[in-house]
């Protein structure tokens, strides 16, 4: 047997492998190029970015928690114009497909950036994040209604004809139902989870570690409950869903694509192994040689029950 | 760099201070003073995160086979505060970490004919014995070391050894002055502050004290900054600090693992 193909495509965006990183845990790529090779991954995806820069939330931003950890960094990013700039011109000499993670403050810019990303010929598809739990305006507001999620999809996709990935947020009570609030607005595939809102309290000082109070979970602490989703969601809809959560081995991954995820994104793992997403991705390619398996994507949703 | 390292000896110098030396990989002889590496404690989800250590020394030693020659070595000083540094203080000689680094940006040491005056609050003494060592090549160096009590002065006789001229104060006086270091810090300034330039790295009231008096005497001083921090190469951005032109309309974070953990003192807000 030759060697297994674990080429996947999503939206239309053809990946060499499942593994992408999650957007918030890889920077602009440039952070992390000494640590793996970035062409051996399926694809970048950028931290999220806004028209203007954006400051983020005060310290402490993180705080480690059992199998997890918090954060509430507040999506402090260079903002769209210095990205094109400055961060654009590395990830052009990578031979990997880059997708932008966006979000706005208002219907209006999220249009705004999608219609500024449409024109960049380096951008493979956007992410459009309606999930963050750690601002007020954006993220989770949209993320949270499905009405609310129908109109900014529905707008993003009137600005682009890039593939369109919705990133999806946990903190909801029906996650099939935001899935197909943003599928019968033009997403071509869904990513999820997002980070699950939490809280950490100094004991001692009887007081939120974080200074923004609560944040998002991530990490392996998570994982339960993102399998559960995707399979969830998958199940639901036609488009392709995306495993994020906790993913932080080869297994990991292929539980997420047995529940139904046609690719993954590794978070949380690249903190602590700024190489994971390689290693992952070689290790997926591992299991299926040594169990026979010639296409990764027979394993899609694959899950018995 | 990743790489793994293998302990060579792991000692308590005072009591819940520990001074741990590993192997190193040749390329971590290009660490400057001032740089650190990120721990990964034990390979497992919790503790999940690395923990970053100030390099204190480096150097190498002739190995036992002969046919290895040198071998590049390097020691962090650490205190045990949580979960992390207290399953560390239990690994033994012959016990392996998996560690990134040298990381972040290390002191710069400027003119050598100036004199350097270190400063340095608990732990906060972990950058500067390989920063000391480094200059008393060239420059005459003093060292004030400050701590609550006589426990927290760390490795003093190291310094004095390398021929630095040590002062030493604690907030209950058990040992060398009562007091705060920048008090001695100050009164030591105030009889001449000529070619004088500050190396300081301790906890954050304490920087904060001394960046106002480099201010007051207008002293070159450059900080070494501790933060909490995910990844350490500049990503997670989990360790900002407010840079001297933030504000919320023109966000100047610096982030203390890729910018610092050394800052100019000018170049950071202390409010």
């Amino acid at each position: 047997m030759g060697k297994p193909d674990l080429s996947v495509e999503v939206a239309g965006i053809k990946l060499r492998n499942p593994v992408m990183t999650a957007s918030g845990t890889f920077g602009y790529g440039k952070e992390f190029a000494d640590y793996l090779d970035l062409e051996k991954i399926g694809a970048i995806i950028t931290k999220g970015l806004s028209i203007r820069p954006k400051a983020g939330n005060p310290t402490p931003r993180i705080v480690e928690t059992p199998g997890g950890m918090l954060n509430a960094i507040g999506l402090q990013n260079v903002g769209i114009d210095a990205f094109i700039q400055e961060k654009l011109p590395f990830l052009r000499t990578v031979n990997t497909p880059v997708i932008v993670n966006l979000y706005g403050n208002t219907l209006e810019e999220y249009g705004e950036l999608a219609e500024k990303l449409d024109k960049l010929p380096e951008v493979a598809g956007l992410e459009v994040n309606i999930s963050c739990p750690n601002v007020k305006q954006g993220g989770i507001v949209f993320g949270t209604d499905p009405n609310a999620a129908y109109e900014v999809v529905s707008l993003v996709r009137e600005s682009t004809i890039k593939p369109l990935i919705v990133k999806l947020s946990p903190n909801v009570t029906n996650v099939v139902e935001m899935a197909n609030a943003c599928v019968d607005a033009g997403a071509d595939a869904l990513s999820l989870i997002n980070t699950l809102t939490g809280m950490a309290i100094d004991l001692q000082k009887r007081r939120p570690i974080l200074a923004n109070m609560t944040g998002g979970l991530s990490g392996p602490a998570i994982k339960p409950v993102a399998l559960r989703m995707v399979w969830q969601v998958a199940q639901a809809v036609k488009v392709p869903v995306i495993g994020i959560g906790g993913i932080m081995t080869a297994t990991d991954a292929l539980e997420f694509m047995l529940a139904g995820a046609t690719a993954v994104q590794v978070g949380t793992a690249n903190f602590l192994d700024p190489s994971a997403a390689q290693t992952i991705a070689e290790g997926m390619e591992t299991y299926l040689e040594e169990n026979g398996i010639a296409d990764v994507k027979e394993l899609i949703g694959a899950l018995i029950t | 760099m990743q790489f793994k390292s293998m302990i060579i000896s792991n000692i308590e110098v005072s009591p819940g201070y520990f001074k741990m030396r590993m192997t190193a990989p040749p390329a971590v002889r290009s660490a400057t003073p001032g740089q650190f590496i990120m721990v990964r404690v034990r390979d497992a989800i919790d503790p999940l995160l690395r923990r970053p250590f100030g390099i204190f020394d480096l150097g190498t030693f002739a190995t036992a086979y002969t046919d290895c020659g040198t071998q590049t070595y390097f020691e962090i000083l650490y205190k045990v505060v949580g979960k992390g540094t207290e399953m560390l203080s239990t690994l033994h000689q012959g016990d392996h970490l998996d560690i990134l680094g040298p990381l972040g940006k290390g002191f710069m040491p400027g003119d050598p004919s100036g004199e350097k005056i270190l400063v340095g609050g608990g732990v906060g003494m972990a950058p500067l014995y390989y920063l000391a060592k480094e200059m008393v090549k060239t420059s005459k160096v003093r060292l004030f070391a400050g701590g609550r009590n006589k426990e927290d002065i760390l490795c003093i006789t190291e310094f004095e050894r390398l021929g630095v001229e040590t002062y030493v104060s604690t907030d209950d006086g058990t040992l060398g002055a009562s007091g705060l270091v920048t008090e001695v810090l100050e009164k030591h300034l105030s009889e001449s502050i000529d070619n004088k330039t500050i190396f300081a790295c301790g906890p954050f009231p304490m920087l904060r004290a001394i960046a106002a008096i480099a201010g007051r005497h207008d002293i070159p001083c450059q900080v070494s900054l501790e933060a909490y921090m995910a990844c350490g190469v500049g990503a997670c951005l989990g360790c900002v600090m407010k840079g001297r032109n933030h504000s919320n309309e023109t966000p100047d974070y610096r982030c203390v693992c890729k910018d610092g953990p050394v800052f100019d003192y000018r170049d950071l807000q202390w409010d």
